[in-house]
């Protein structure tokens, strides 16, 4: 190594040592901490103890376990192609030369920004069986309306309606890709006489199928993680019909103080995500990459 | 054709105007809400309009809970993790970019991976490190990281830095500038879009953060907006006219920013989704 390589070397990692500190302390040590706890029966209060696999065991035979990662797979298998679908239907429209392109966009992105806690206390107040416009509006049609999130068969299909308040997120980024799609090729399609229907199959859909994964794998993985707005609108009820795994996760650390119980949940977690970003990236054969020049 | 033309797009209107109603109802719905009478709220059926109209609300709101306490931690611990991120982000970035050493980009893919792990792995342990510490229950659990950087800023930074000519850096290598002297006279004034966006993003981050101030915050006089509400809504279920008032006030800033800054906010998502 020359004296100027040396330099950089020291040089570099002065520069990126904050953020290098950061990686030990706040994401190393806690991972390989937290996968030692996870074979540990441990309350905070006193010392971790040794328990072997037997956290992994219980997990699985705890029914709440079962029912948390049933409602949390329902929520996005439901939910992600609903806000994938509807996301990608309003860029379209926005896509399109409308009037008051700008004030359209503005409507459908700002629900996105308005803070978790806001949103889900609205959506509570806004679904209200009983005093809520959404039943009155319902009534008005001669539908009785259900009680959303009081009823445990109507709980969920009410959070991934609330949730796609939300999918301007989504929309933005649709919009993005969209612009990125070379005016050339859908003059080549027009000349080719291509109906609408066949310029969104073979061009628009293929070029912009990199953005429909990137979305995908966000959905994926916020979905997995959800806690805010269910903790805030349902706490995970009505009869654990809303329990998902990063509310009951929260439950076991700092409601029951089981964090050894909790650290496995937690693996398990990072297990399932893996599992299926792998699985997404091994059946991502749809994506068209363009060559790169 | 061109009729066809001109009724598809007035269905694309009608569908975009339908959805637009949807989308801004539970605004409605909010605003007013956060106007009527304690009674009024439980009307059958429901009115949209507020009779009278319950300006006072807002008044209560400072008044019944410590909501303006709420506001000004809400603004202390934003500020300073949004200073605190975007100046470690800022300097990381530049070692990531500017300086090429062996093990940058291994040390890179260890940040980038940062980004996927589900915070759940992590928290457990950093909660038991913060309760050792004596920290539980201060803001510093809340800030302190900061100063490490955040790996999307880093990111962002790390785009925009290698976009610039490294001219510039080697002729003033050449008139003796430090490597600092570089980042800090040259780089770093050029960065300026890049370091709004971070801004733009950590701020939404931390003032909408709900998970970290509930796992810390113990002591009621240091709740953010975000558990100050969730508290209020805990204990006074029915307080409808309160919540949606609050939730308001709460999401205003937000909306505001948005209104400003909303190129910088739409290049800002594209770029990582589109680029990254």
């Amino acid at each position: 190594m020359t004296r100027r390589q040396r330099r950089d070397l020291w040089l570099g990692l002065a520069f990126v040592s904050p953020w290098l500190i950061g990686f030990v302390v706040f994401t190393v040590y806690p991972v390989l901490a937290s996968l030692y706890f996870s074979f540990t029966d441990y309350n905070v209060v006193s010392a971790p103890r040794w328990i072997g696999a037997r956290n992994y065991t219980d997990l699985f035979a705890d029914p709440l376990f079962g029912k948390t990662l049933y409602n949390t797979l329902y929520l996005a298998a439901i939910g992600i192609p609903f806000s994938l679908g509807l996301s990608l239907v309003i860029a379209m429209l926005l896509n399109n030369k409308v009037r008051l392109q700008g004030l359209f966009r503005t409507v459908y992105f700002l629900p996105s920004v308005v803070p978790a806690v806001a949103a889900a206390l609205l959506w509570r107040w806004f679904l209200n069986p009983d005093y809520g416009p959404v039943n009155e509006f319902l009534w008005q049609l001669g539908i009785n309306g259900p009680g959303w999130l009081a009823d445990p068969t109507w709980s969920k299909p009410a959070l991934i309606l609330a949730s796609l308040w939300g999918v301007g997120g989504s929309m933005v980024i649709y919009l993005a890709g969209l612009q990125n799609v070379p005016v050339a090729l859908y003059e080549a399609a027009d000349l080719d006489g291509a109906s609408r229907w066949q310029r969104f199959r073979f061009v628009t859909l293929p070029m912009l199928s990199p953005v429909i994964l990137f979305n995908l794998i966000m959905g994926i993985i916020t979905s997995f993680q959800a806690f805010t707005n269910i903790y805030i609108m349902t706490g995970g009820g009505p009869s654990n019909s809303t329990l998902v795994y990063a509310l009951y996760l929260y439950q076991n650390a700092f409601q029951f103080f089981r964090m050894g119980y909790a650290s496995a949940m937690a693996w398990v977690l990072l297990a399932i995500t893996a599992v299926a970003l792998v699985g997404v990236f091994r059946t991502s054969g749809w994506v068209y990459y363009e060559a790169r020049s | 054709m061109s009729r066809r033309n001109s009724l598809w797009n007035l269905v694309v209107y009608v569908v975009l105007v339908a959805g637009a109603v949807f989308f801004l109802t539970p605004f409605v719905w909010m605003i007013s809400t956060s106007l009527k009478t304690d009674a009024q709220v439980f009307a059958i059926p429901p009115e949209w309009v507020p009779a009278p109209v319950m300006w006072s609300n807002y008044w209560r709101l400072m008044t019944e809970i410590p909501f303006l306490r709420y506001l000004a931690n809400t603004v202390f611990v934003t500020v300073t993790s949004v200073a605190f991120y975007v100046a470690s982000s800022a300097v990381v970035a530049y070692g990531f970019s500017r300086i090429k050493w062996p093990g940058r980009e291994l040390l890179f893919y260890c940040l980038l991976a940062t980004m996927v792990l589900p915070p759940q792995v992590t928290l457990i342990p950093q909660f038991v490190m913060f309760q050792k510490l004596g920290w539980v229950g201060t803001f510093l659990p809340l800030i302190v990281p900061a100063l490490t950087g955040s790996a999307f800023a880093v990111f962002l930074l790390r785009q925009f830095y290698s976009a610039i000519p490294n001219d510039i850096s080697d002729s003033a290598r050449i008139d003796g500038a430090s490597e600092w002297q570089i980042f800090a006279r040259i780089v770093l004034p050029l960065a300026k879009p890049a370091l709004a966006t971070a801004s733009l993003f950590i701020f939404i981050w931390t003032w909408t953060d709900f998970l970290n101030p509930l796992i810390y915050l113990t002591d009621d006089r240091l709740y953010t907006l975000a558990i100050g509400l969730q508290q209020l809504a805990s204990t006074r279920a029915a307080a409808w006219p309160l919540l949606m008032a609050g939730s308001l006030l709460m999401s205003v800033p937000i909306i505001l920013l948005f209104f400003f800054a909303q190129k910088t906010f739409i290049a800002g998502v594209s770029t990582a989704a589109v680029k990254g």
